[in-house]
């Protein structure tokens, strides 16, 4: 396909509130044509408003942006015509069957009769959904929903396609098979802004991840520069007694140096380390001790480390007012 | 997954226009329909149970005879019954409006009123099945329409096109409230003194004055007038211009407000 020399998204200042919450919060955001974008961030941190936005589905209060070479706010319609979206609540219709779906959705898009019939079933093939295609979705599983959904969104390859959270809720197979969709798209030359909880996803799938948090960028680059600014590797243990967990801490923080947390897990400790090598020795110190371990493993930071280091908090559940991100946007 | 060249090269979607737009909307509500024929059978006892009952229960002391009285009872109990049908309207499109596919239809590039007018199509349906399951029972009571088939298919017409604009009042009662629940409960609130405050039952002579003022403003009244006209032969104008000009005032003023509220719901 032919490259625009023009981003795919290019945000200035975007800003969207709900009442006291600022949900999304003066981003600035560019996506380049081509590339899979993640939006990493907990529950609540403003990226399903963020997409809401970007996918013509809200006004924002503050900010400007173009889509695809296309103003936001002055050319919806031309927004529209490029894009795509599955959202995190299923955007098909339960009542009707996957290939009634498929079809009624073919025929807005101006697909004629038969082109419809023959999409649908082309997409209910290849999503591995020709076996339910007369059932009615209400009785599909979460995985079945998910991947019509984002066949749903392919009845015309868009140019851009947001996933909003599209592995949340998956067992690991579906999100597999979500995984592999993502990255024959991205193949086929579509754009993906893609939300996600989990850094291993974005870690898997995207190119470039911003962290998200509280309706702010607070860090964006690839999945490498994120872990690096963390620290290369994580040691976790979890102690047989936890009244002996401040005896660890101190072993621990004087044996790597590095800085020491612990989650609300009374056994359980998490350090930073530069080398993984240090890992066993410390190891061996704490057993020297008499401090016993339940488990301990060496691996690289959780999306929950990533955001201790960024945020100096942790990814603890959002409150009430800024959780139901798409409540409150139905109240507004 | 995803393969056999199922993904193609992105592509600028070109609209097939509104009219189009309005078709697949309405082709999906009847596809629900068919995917919920509890809600057909609905449409077919509660009408035969009106009409039964009514007739029996009240024709000997109203009317003399159940006979006689059916001869007067049946064109307003065919408006009641479609009026309570458009009840669904609100009903369905609430439910409807409230799912994650409403997502999807605002990020497409669609007709925008497309969904309302699609939602429209289906009620359309389910008028004129409920029109003809109450006409049917009504002949096997012994109703005789003297306007015979003509009269009878005008009749269900005129009903169609004053419950689609009546429709328009439960369409923005749909985008206004948020739970189902409440909008069957705020939209009997409006039918019931729409229906029952009429002439659909009696003669509203016997009436206090205050009722029969509101009676003779009801445009229900005026409907079931034109209706019985024109089943019963010697149909009259005035009431019929009444029953045409109530549902074009009502959806001059709702639909726009209908698709104000629809664009601006986020």
């Amino acid at each position: 396909m032919e490259r625009d020399a023009t981003p795919a998204i290019e945000a200035i200042g975007l800003s969207k509130s709900y009442g006291s919450n600022r949900a999304v919060d003066g981003i600035d955001l560019v996506v380049r044509r081509g590339e899979v974008y993640g939006l990493l961030g907990p529950n609540g941190a403003g990226k399903t408003t963020l997409v809401r936005l970007l996918s013509t589905l809200v006004p924002p209060d503050g900010g400007t942006a173009r889509v695809l070479g296309h103003d936001l706010l002055r050319e919806p319609g031309e927004v529209r015509r490029r894009i795509a979206i599955t959202g995190q609540f299923a955007s098909v219709d339960e009542d009707l069957s996957g290939r009634e779906n498929l079809v009624f959705l073919a025929r807005l898009l101006g697909l004629g009769r038969r082109a419809a019939r023959e999409r649908a079933d082309e997409l209910l093939d290849a999503f591995g959904l020709a076996d339910a295609a007369g059932r009615q979705v209400k009785e599909y599983s979460g995985g079945m929903r998910r991947r019509l959904d984002i066949a749903a969104s392919l009845i015309r390859t868009p140019e851009l396609l947001f996933l909003d959270e599209p592995t949340t809720g998956l067992d690991p197979r579906s999100r597999n098979q979500v995984w592999e969709i993502v990255r024959a798209l991205a193949a086929g030359g579509t754009t993906i802004l893609l939300t996600t909880q989990y850094l291993e996803e974005a870690d898997q799938l995207a190119d470039r991840i911003a962290v998200i948090d509280r309706g702010r960028v607070i860090a964006e680059g690839t999945s490498g520069q994120l872990k690096a600014s963390v620290g290369s590797c994580v040691l976790h243990v979890r102690l047989d007694d936890p009244a002996q967990r401040a005896e660890a801490v101190a072993i621990l923080g004087a044996a790597l140096g590095g800085e020491v947390r612990g989650a609300g897990d009374p056994r359980a400790i998490a350090i930073t380390l530069s080398s993984s090598a240090h890992g066993a020795a410390s190891l061996a110190a704490l057993a020297q001790a008499g401090i016993g371990l339940r488990e301990f493993s060496l691996g690289g930071p959780s999306l929950d480390e990533v955001f201790f280091t960024l945020t100096g908090h942790g990814t603890e559940p959002p409150t009430a007012e800024e959780a139901p991100v798409r409540d409150g946007a139905r109240s507004a | 997954m995803a393969r056999n060249g199922v993904v193609r090269s992105p592509e600028v979607v070109t609209s097939p226009g509104a009219a189009a737009h309005v078709l697949a909307f309405g082709w999906r509500a009847l596809l629900k329909i068919k995917h919920m024929p509890e809600q057909l059978s609905d449409m077919v006892v509660t009408p035969v149970m009106f009409t039964v009952l009514f007739t029996y229960l009240f024709g000997g002391a109203l009317a003399g005879s159940p006979q006689a009285y059916l001869q007067y009872l049946l064109p307003g109990i065919l408006a009641q019954t479609v009026l309570f049908t458009t009840v669904y309207t609100a009903y369905t499109l609430n439910t409807d409006l409230s799912r994650g596919i409403y997502d999807r239809f605002r990020s497409m590039p669609i007709w925008k009123p497309a969904p309302l007018a699609g939602a429209l199509v289906g009620d359309l349906v389910r008028f004129t099945v409920s029109s003809i399951v109450v006409v049917a029972i009504g002949l096997v009571l012994g109703y005789r329409p003297q306007a015979g088939l003509p009269g009878m298919v005008a009749a269900v017409v005129l009903l169609d096109v004053f419950a689609l604009g009546i429709g328009w009042i439960f369409v923005v009662v749909a985008l206004v409230v948020r739970a189902p629940g409440t909008v069957a409960t705020l939209s009997w609130l409006v039918m019931m003194p729409l229906t029952f405050a009429s002439n659909v039952y009696v003669d509203p002579a016997t009436m206090p004055a205050w009722l029969q003022a509101f009676v003779a403003i009801n445009p229900v009244s005026h409907l079931v007038t034109a209706l019985r006209g024109l089943l019963g032969g010697g149909a009259s104008a005035p009431a019929i211009g009444w029953a045409l000009l109530a549902p074009a005032g009502i959806t001059a003023i709702f639909a726009p407000v209908a698709l104000r509220l629809y664009d601006r719901r986020q």
